[in-house]
């Protein structure tokens, strides 16, 4: 029987199925015998998982087998416990365990040690009572048990440190020792004192180290002794000498030892050995966080390694040189990794290596010219590994330009980007997300100074949608960019003529299953049949850099409310201000109308194509802005200006006139608003508008890029301090440098990056808690009797930040996108089914916040509290509200 | 923390593997198909380092077999090669001057042994003597137990005479 169940074992090792004969082997760990028993624990740890169903008959079996005499039967059933046992059956087992861990043979008080860390890292909660056990441990008599204590005490201090600093002087102590050699010869290893216990000292040592100066000091002597003593020859010494790099680059740092650490790595990088190369690269990188000037006496050992044949090295001197980028060989550094990405066909490392050509870029980019020649290229290659949200990031900086008032410069940029633009685009195999930049920019900038003629950029679009018929996003994306180019040109007073390919398309599209694809198909085509002058309202040239303002307060409705009021109607409460006075079942309805929001926000959320959100945030803040006010003013028609705003969403809805029926369904609501009976429909109605939120909806809407047009703020400082710092410091590759400033630059960056991080983790969530919070909410929003319920007291700590304001550009951008999708509804329902306002918004990320925008800054409370500020502040500024100082306590309360 | 031992033939063929990990068994063919497609092709003078899925497998060739072992991005690859070498030189005192056949004939000898080198992927003992004579100790008592059945099924086999 044993034969057989090792030759299962074999079977199964080499990939086949054996699962046949598991039972057998659980069987088999029954057997009194323990040259039967100890195969069957083999090969039931080599066939089960800790999942599997056969575990629950072993369980029982290990519990016996814990309590014999036989320590090896002991130490079997601990060997099985590594592997087997499962965080449900951990308490069945604990126990045994611990008493274990005073037994009298040394290996099974090792196992016991090591098992208790493996259910540490399997289930914390479930030991954590134990967990005093192991410092005790530390000082048991042998060495072996002690060594294995270091695992989970390493592990035990990698997730809180402060428990055991009082242990320091004890581990420096036992480092102390074994680096005397005052553990038994066996310990030794090619004549090292147990190489493998120092290496898990120096490590837990660097822990312990780490910002904590009076510890470190205590480490200084015992590490300077070792790397002293340690064998350069040898592979253990060299282990040892890197794990003392680490140590030293983690604690607190002390000059005389960096200096031994810069020697030491001087002296790997010098070897020819391959394995002493890359560990030297390695702590190179670890060092140079600390003291950045010693990578310079390094760099042509630097540049050898990158062009070394072995790719794993390779790889490993692009991470280092990515530590060591800064503004003055940015484009050497970024040129390489882009060859490099180009060359390798591993998805991991080339996403890997694309974001990190992009972060270079973006932080350290010394023209914008070189910016968009670098994405255009990193794009072209590693296009759907990039993340989208860079594709934004190069529209907007194609669209901002220089953000300063330099116009020529800027329309410079945008004539390269779109030339370079108009080349790439007939090649055949391009990524989505490249495609969409090109369109937008084509677009967007493809006639703006009359180098090309309009029929000549819309045949290039059209080609694009062509050519990607299978992606809907990318002809979306076309139709918007065509629709672009004809407004531009009839608006500049041009005759155009639709080209035939464009007709076809229109055809096709209007007749897309794509919701989207159609609703943008008609759009266009509506749009063509109004007039010039309509045409540049609705599509304005050049702006989608405007910021966009919103009335929160919606104080253009003070003299409909006025007039109602004075016509008999009850004024508006706050809903925690009524008590049972007004229709119960108008409240129910309100909340159910809410509930309803909450679940399409959802749906907005995870659905990706751009313009589903963009439509369902319009319905979902219209009414919870609107129409609570048509209900406090006990208007019949509350149910219809409700109702049918919300069934239109679903996208399957294949009707054709999709978009009119929603519009017109809308717009009974809004005339009663409006007090305007007259303001039924029609392109005519689009010119004579004047109230002040049309101009703004005008932009809003009509220019929904928005959201990735914000000031590039950020960007210009990096290139600013860049700019400094190329004075200072020469390229790395040129020779010699200064490379004390890079810090400084990179930290300023660093920042920023997370910032953006931050921001845009914040903004993923806000739809949903927006929608939460919207419930408790309405009376601030709604009570339109006190159109100041929206003001702060911010203006008084505006004006210290405003210098900084260029770290804020992303919390603006989440702003802009919520501007743009609140602004939409609005629009869509004034110019009722002749408008076209270009429901593309683009912007993948249905940041629909403006339910009530003021929350998101809640989001952002963490993190460093003057950029939170900053934040904050900017976000406040940004809604348009007036700060007046009468509610002081509103926002304070809102942004914590 | 090591998450696979692998041993590897220069044909590819496996000849043990260890997973400290949870892997399926299907992944677990997909990783050896993977990494000694990788491995086995680099040449003499390279590192023996590989970085995989943000792991690195340190590997070590001795004659005509290939010892792998997964790590963390964390840890030190010197000290894994170190570790590789240890279990090496404990098979080499247990076998007498190991070899591959030794290993395919007692691969549950050398499984054994590792798992007293290794335990839920940390290295427990780095004192080869004490290895060795634990081994040897569970060994005699085995065989010692292997005597006592024979003989008692002897007994056993004469009394039912």
């Amino acid at each position: 029987m044993k034969e057989y169940i090792i030759r299962l074992v074999y079977i199964e090792m080499l990939g086949h199925d054996a699962s046949f004969g598991y039972i057998h082997a659980v069987k088999m760990t029954h057997d009194d015998s323990l040259y039967l028993k100890r195969t069957g624990y083999l090969a039931v740890t080599l066939f089960l998982n800790e999942d599997h169903d056969l575990i629950i008959l072993i369980v029982n079996t290990i519990q016996k087998d814990l309590k014999s005499d036989n320590y090896l039967v002991v130490c079997a059933a601990l060997n099985a416990c590594c592997k087997l046992i499962n965080e449900e059956t951990i308490p069945a087992v604990v126990q045994q365990v611990v008493d274990l861990l005073g037994h009298a043979k040394e290996a099974v008080r090792k196992k016991a040690v090591m098992v208790l860390h493996r259910f540490f890292q399997k289930s914390p909660g479930s030991v954590n009572h134990l967990v005093s056990n192991f410092p005790k441990r530390l000082s048991d008599n042998d060495p072996g048990v002690m060594g294995a204590t270091l695992f989970p005490l390493y592990d035990l201090i990698t997730i809180d440190v402060n428990p055991y600093k009082d242990l320091v002087a004890s581990f420096v102590n036992i480092l102390k020792q074994v680096a005397e050699r005052r553990l038994p010869k066996t310990y030794d290893y090619h004549q090292t004192p147990a190489p493998f216990i120092q290496i898990k000292l120096l490590k837990i040592l660097a822990l312990l180290g780490s910002g904590d100066k009076k510890s470190s000091e205590q480490m200084y002597t015992v590490i300077g002794d070792i790397m002293r003593k340690s064998d350069t020859a040898s592979n253990i010494g060299n282990a040892i000498l890197y794990e003392c790099i680490c140590c030293i680059s983690s604690i607190q740092p002390s000059p005389k030892l960096l200096e031994t650490a810069a020697d030491a790595i001087a002296n790997f990088l010098k070897s020819d050995s391959h394995n002493l190369k890359y560990m030297g690269i390695d702590a190179l990188g670890r060092l140079i966080q600390i003291s950045p000037d010693i990578a310079e006496q390094h760099q042509l050992a630097v540049i050898d390694c990158l062009e070394d044949p072995d790719d794993t090295l390779k790889r490993k001197t692009f991470e280092l040189l990515y530590k060591m980028t800064k503004s003055s060989n940015v484009e050497v550094i970024v040129d390489r990794m882009i060859d490099y990405m180009i060359s390798i066909n591993d998805n991991h490392y080339k996403t890997e290596t694309a974001s990190r050509c992009v972060e270079l870029a973006e932080q350290f980019a010394p023209s914008n010219h070189w910016f968009i020649q670098t994405m255009n290229k990193v794009f072209q290659h590693a296009g759907d590994l990039v993340n989208p949200k860079v594709a934004h990031n190069l529209m907007r900086l194609i669209a901002e330009g220089f953000g300063e008032d330099d116009d020529t410069a800027d329309s410079q940029l945008r004539m390269s980007a779109v030339e370079s633009y108009l080349k790439i685009v007939d090649e055949p195999k391009l990524p989505s997300a490249f495609l969409q930049v090109i369109c937008w920019v084509l677009g967007e900038y493809g006639t703006a100074d009359g180098k090309y003629s309009a029929s000549y950029i819309s045949g290039k679009l059209c080609d694009v949608a062509e050519a990607h018929s299978s992606d809907d996003t990318v002809k979306a994306y076309a139709v918007t960019a065509l629709m672009k180019v004809y407004c531009f040109e009839k608006a500049a007073g041009r005759k155009t003529t639709l080209l035939p390919e464009c007709q076809s398309l229109l055809e096709e599209l209007s007749a897309s299953h794509s919701a989207d694809l159609q609703q943008r198909a008609y759009e266009f085509r509506a749009i063509l049949d109004l007039d010039a002058n309509a045409i540049e309202n609705i599509m304005p040239l050049d702006a989608s850099c405007e910021d966009i303002e919103i009335d929160t307060s919606l104080s253009f409705l003070d003299n409909y409310v006025q007039k109602a009021i004075e016509q008999g109607a009850e004024p508006y409460i706050p809903e925690n201000e009524r008590s049972g006075t007004l229709n119960i079942s108008k409240i129910r309805n309100h909340n159910a109308y809410e509930i309803s929001t909450h679940s399409l926000r959802f749906e907005a959320y995870e659905v990706p194509k751009p313009v589903v959100p963009a439509k369902i945030p319009s319905t979902v803040t219209y009414p919870t802005d609107l129409v609570p006010v048509t209900a406090t003013i006990s208007e019949p028609s509350y149910q219809p200006s409700v109702q049918p705003t919300w069934p239109l969403v679903p996208v399957s809805d294949a009707g054709s006139a999709l978009g009119s029926t929603e519009l017109k369904l809308r717009l009974d609501g809004v005339q009663k608003k409006w007090g305007k009976p007259t303001y039924s429909s029609g392109a005519s109605s689009s010119s004579t508008s004047n109230f002040e939120l049309d101009r703004n909806t005008v932009n809003g809407a009509t220019k929904p890029d928005t959201a990735i047009s914000k000031p590039r703020e950020p960007r210009q400082s990096h290139v600013e301090v860049s700019e400094e710092k190329q004075k200072l410091a020469a390229s790395l590759f040129g020779g010699t440098t200064s490379r004390s400033e890079r810090k400084q630059s990179g930290k300023v960056s660093r920042t920023t990056n997370h910032g953006e991080d931050k921001v845009q983790s914040a903004t993923v969530t806000v739809p949903i808690t927006t929608a939460a919070q919207a419930q408790p909410h309405p009376p601030d929003l709604l009570d339109l009797g006190e159109p100041v319920g929206y003001t702060s007291s911010y203006s008084s700590t505006v004006d210290p930040f405003k210098q900084l304001e260029g770290l804020l550009d992303l919390s603006q951008d989440v702003n802009a996108t919520a501007a743009g999708t609140s602004n939409g509804p609005d629009l869509m329902s004034l110019y009722s089914d002749a408008d076209t306002n270009g429901n593309s918004n683009q912007n993948l990320n249905p940041v629909n916040g403006s339910v009530n925008p003021s929350k998101k800054p809640a989001l952002l409370t963490k993190g460093p509290s003057l950029k939170d500020a900053l934040d904050k502040d900017a976000l406040v500024r940004q809604m348009g509200v007036n700060p007046t100082g009468q509610n002081p306590n509103l926002f304070s309360d809102l942004l914590g | 923390m090591i998450h696979f031992v692998l041993l590897i033939s220069r044909q590819g063929k496996v000849r043990l593997t260890k997973w400290y990990s949870p892997y399926t068994q299907k992944e677990r063919s997909k990783v050896i198909r993977e990494l000694s497609g990788t491995i086995l092709s680099r040449g003499p003078k390279l590192c023996n380092f590989v970085e995989w899925r943000g792991f690195k497998v340190v590997y070590k060739r001795y004659a005509s077999l290939y010892f792998c072992m997964c790590i963390n991005q964390e840890d030190n690859e010197l000290e894994v090669l170190e570790i590789i070498h240890h279990y090496v030189e404990i098979l080499d005192r247990y076998f007498g001057s190991v070899c591959e056949l030794d290993l395919i004939f007692n691969f549950h000898k050398a499984y054994y042994i590792l798992d007293e080198v290794l335990i839920a992927g940390e290295l427990q003992e780095s004192s080869k003597k004490t290895v060795a004579r634990l081994v040897a100790t569970q060994d005699s008592l085995v065989e010692a137990a292997k005597e006592e059945a024979n003989s008692i099924s002897n007994i056993i086999a004469q009394a039912t005479k």
